[in-house]
């Protein structure tokens, strides 16, 4: 079995020119085969590249959880902190409305972010997966919908983000073998197909006229009154937050498994992840469909709050305005999109009821002005987001590195 | 076109700086099938096997035999085609003709990852680590080929979960030590120098549990010394019953570590043996020095 070890001299040989010499060294010693000291497994759980929060010993980071958590909840009130309370909640808009608005637009970019930043697919149709949600609590629970089966809302829930899930399946079975700027042409496609679908199906989707009579939520207060009312929504933004939090927890169990892994791999290298036996497809799959499922979940809750609903909801803006949330606050990073997506809908309802000084017109109509501006200096100024994945900023510097002359 | 897998789009393959994995898709070509019976001894039976780019023929009718446990080398001149050989064991690319086949299954037409699964784990020739992943998850990626973690188990944090990420973390780790970087477990890839990097690759591989790993000049760049390193390792990775296949240009190398040696010039195969005997071949002197074959 054992050839002639590369050890002595060959000069003479006729393949010496290709092969430089090697010099005589005794094999025991070679550092390939000794063993440093074992690092403790302790250690080693935590071997991924990890942000602030994550760096904070265990007791420091229950406690801000907690806190954050709490302060959250606490937000509808934040109009009766002295001083600065009045600055914060909006005068346009009632404020409790403001915070459920905020609350779907921050599960739209937790739902975004799993197929942008974490799997680095480019969807830019992302509402479709939201009219979709919308839609079928429409479909199952308004009076005007053709299958009159008047629904509950609660038991449309589950129907309306399986079927939302399987939309993204079925988008993404023919599509994701497509890569960049193909796949974000087709998902863009995607949600104008639904929406002109919904303009053109007069009786079927009701185009501009919509669906009325959606259920609220179920419940009772003590005196009789629904709890899911017209008049007041803070219990929407509640039920929002509360299914915030439950999206956060499942997408970050995702993200730091097998699951996570398999999507990172893919963003870096896609090739070189399969050749390592990564079901790229299966996985981009998933991401697409955890995506759409959560997209999905928004569009129940809109439906829930609104009570009624048409296509003029679901314009190409609006995924664009999602995908910019992501951007912004810091694609690849659950932290970065929950900011993100409460900012795009908190700036416009902010400015919403202030005329403006020079034309008297309100300042709502002068959002996108500002989200220019606001995007174009985040671009330039912090191009990895405000709450940057530390991944993707790395990510960034590298290609800035490649791409700058050397 | 009938393709099941146009993954990669023309223009931007090539801005991306990748081979296009198409070179399958130019139609029917003529070439030859598979000429050999199945041999079930054998781990790796390359058949027959050509491959056109156009009208480029890389791999032209190329056989060969690996056997289980032995270190194998594939050499040859650049562009004699060694790298597209690894491709299409690898599933890159499909051959035009003629047939792969692994412990007697095709491997030919297979998805890269069913491959892998298969049993053949590869390095790459410009390495093709996760640049941003930590020496540790790079590895768990390829300890991921063979565990069954799914959406499910994953969002649950079920049993599978939790014995499953023990597990990979483990081995992992284990890997990161037989290849000698286990103290640069938790640096991102892309921190890691030239040497380590080509070690990181090496584990990672491994821990898709291979039967037969393909290294693609993972020599290249180094100086004696860790040249030197690597034959050990090579060795050691023979050692835990891992059959190897190596592509090297440095013939010391070579010489010094394989049992037997194939060698390609222009996409044919010209000589097969024994380093010795290749050694001596005329052909073979004559690829490498650039004396015509018919005056040498």
């Amino acid at each position: 079995m054992t050839e002639p070890t590369a050890s002595g001299p060959r000069e003479a040989e006729p393949l010496a020119e290709a092969a430089p010499a090697v010099p005589t060294q005794p094999r025991a010693g070679t550092t390939a085969v000794q063993s440093p000291p074992v690092v403790p497994a302790a250690v080693v759980r935590r071997a991924t590249v990890r942000g602030w929060m994550a760096r904070q010993p265990w007791p420091v980071r229950a406690g801000l959880i907690l806190v954050f958590v709490v302060l959250a909840y606490l937000l509808p009130y934040a109009g009766d902190i002295p001083v600065i309370g009045p600055q914060i909640v909006t005068q346009g808009i009632d404020w409790p409305s403001a915070l459920f608005d905020m609350s779907y637009y921050v599960l739209l970019a937790l739902g975004l972010n799993v197929v942008v930043g974490f799997a680095g697919l480019l969807d830019l149709g992302y509402v479709g997966f939201f009219a979709v949600g919308a839609y079928t609590v429409a479909l199952l629970t308004s009076p005007d919908s053709v299958f009159n089966t008047k629904f509950v809302w609660l038991a449309a829930v589950p129907v309306a983000i399986v079927v939302a899930l399987l939309s993204g399946l079925i988008l993404g079975w023919p599509t994701l073998r497509l890569r960049g700027d193909y796949l974000a042409i087709v998902t863009l496609g995607f949600a104008e197909i639904i929406r002109i679908t919904a303009d053109s199906t007069p009786n079927f989707l009701r185009g501009d006229r919509g669906f009325g009579g959606l259920p609220h939520p179920p419940g009772n207060k003590s005196d009789g009154t629904p709890i899911f009312g017209v008049r007041d929504a803070t219990p929407y933004f509640w039920l929002g937050l509360s299914v915030i939090i439950l999206v956060i927890l499942a997408v970050r169990n995702l993200d730091r498994s097998r699951v996570g892994r398999s999507w990172l791999a893919i963003r870096e290298d896609e090739e070189a992840a399969e050749i390592m036996g990564v079901r790229t497809i299966k996985f981009k799959l998933w991401a697409f469909a955890i995506g759409a499922a959560v997209g999905g979940f928004g569009g129940v809750m809109f439906a829930g709050e609104q009570g009624f609903m048409n296509s003029s909801t679901f314009q190409l803006q609006f995924s664009i305005l999602i995908l910019s949330g992501v951007v912004m606050g810091g694609s690849g990073n659950i932290a970065g999109a929950i900011l993100g997506g409460a900012l795009i809908s908190y700036i416009p309802d902010r400015l919403r009821g202030i005329s403006d000084p020079l034309t008297h017109t309100d300042l709502f109509q002068w959002r996108f002005v500002f989200f220019g501006i606001a995007i174009m200096l985040i671009m330039i100024l912090r191009p990895q987001g405000i709450i940057p994945s530390r991944r993707r900023a790395m990510e960034l510097k590298d290609r800035a590195k490649e791409a700058a002359p050397q | 076109m009938s393709e099941p897998h146009v993954e990669s789009a023309g223009w931007e393959a090539y801005a991306a700086g990748h081979e296009v994995d198409e070179a399958e898709t130019t139609g029917p070509t003529g070439d030859p099938g598979p000429i050999h019976e199945p041999d079930p001894s054998a781990l790796l039976e390359v058949d027959n096997v050509s491959l056109r780019f156009g009208g480029v023929l890389a791999l032209d009718q190329v056989s060969f035999t690996l056997r289980e446990g032995e270190i194998f080398g594939l050499i040859g001149p650049n562009g004699a085609g060694k790298t597209t050989c690894f491709n299409a064991m690898t599933g890159v690319y499909r051959p035009s003709g003629g047939e792969i086949r692994f412990r007697g299954d095709v491997v030919t037409g297979r998805k890269k990852h069913e491959i892998t699964r298969m049993g053949i784990a590869r390095t790459f020739q410009n390495i093709r680590l996760f640049p941003e992943m930590t020496a540790l998850e790079n590895v768990m990626v390829g300890a991921d080929a063979h565990h069954q973690t799914s959406v499910v188990s994953a969002l649950l944090r079920l049993p599978r979960f939790w014995r499953e990420e023990r597990e990979g973390r483990e081995t992992s780790m284990e890997l990161l030590r037989f290849v000698g970087i286990e103290h640069r477990y938790g640096n991102v890839s892309r921190n890691l120098s030239y040497g380590e990097q080509r070690r990181l690759e090496i584990a990672r591989a491994l821990a898709t549990r291979p039967k037969l790993i393909c290294l693609d000049e993972p020599a290249a760049g180094f100086n004696p010394t860790e040249k030197e390193d690597l034959l050990g390792l090579i060795r050691k990775i023979r050692d835990t019953g891992v059959t190897v296949l190596l592509i090297e240009h440095d013939m010391r190398l070579v010489m010094g570590v394989c049992d037997r040696i194939v060698v390609l010039e222009f996409g044919r195969k010209i000589a097969e043996g024994a380093p010795t005997e290749v050694r001596d071949d005329p052909a073979v002197v004559a690829a490498y020095l650039g004396v015509p074959a018919d005056a040498a």
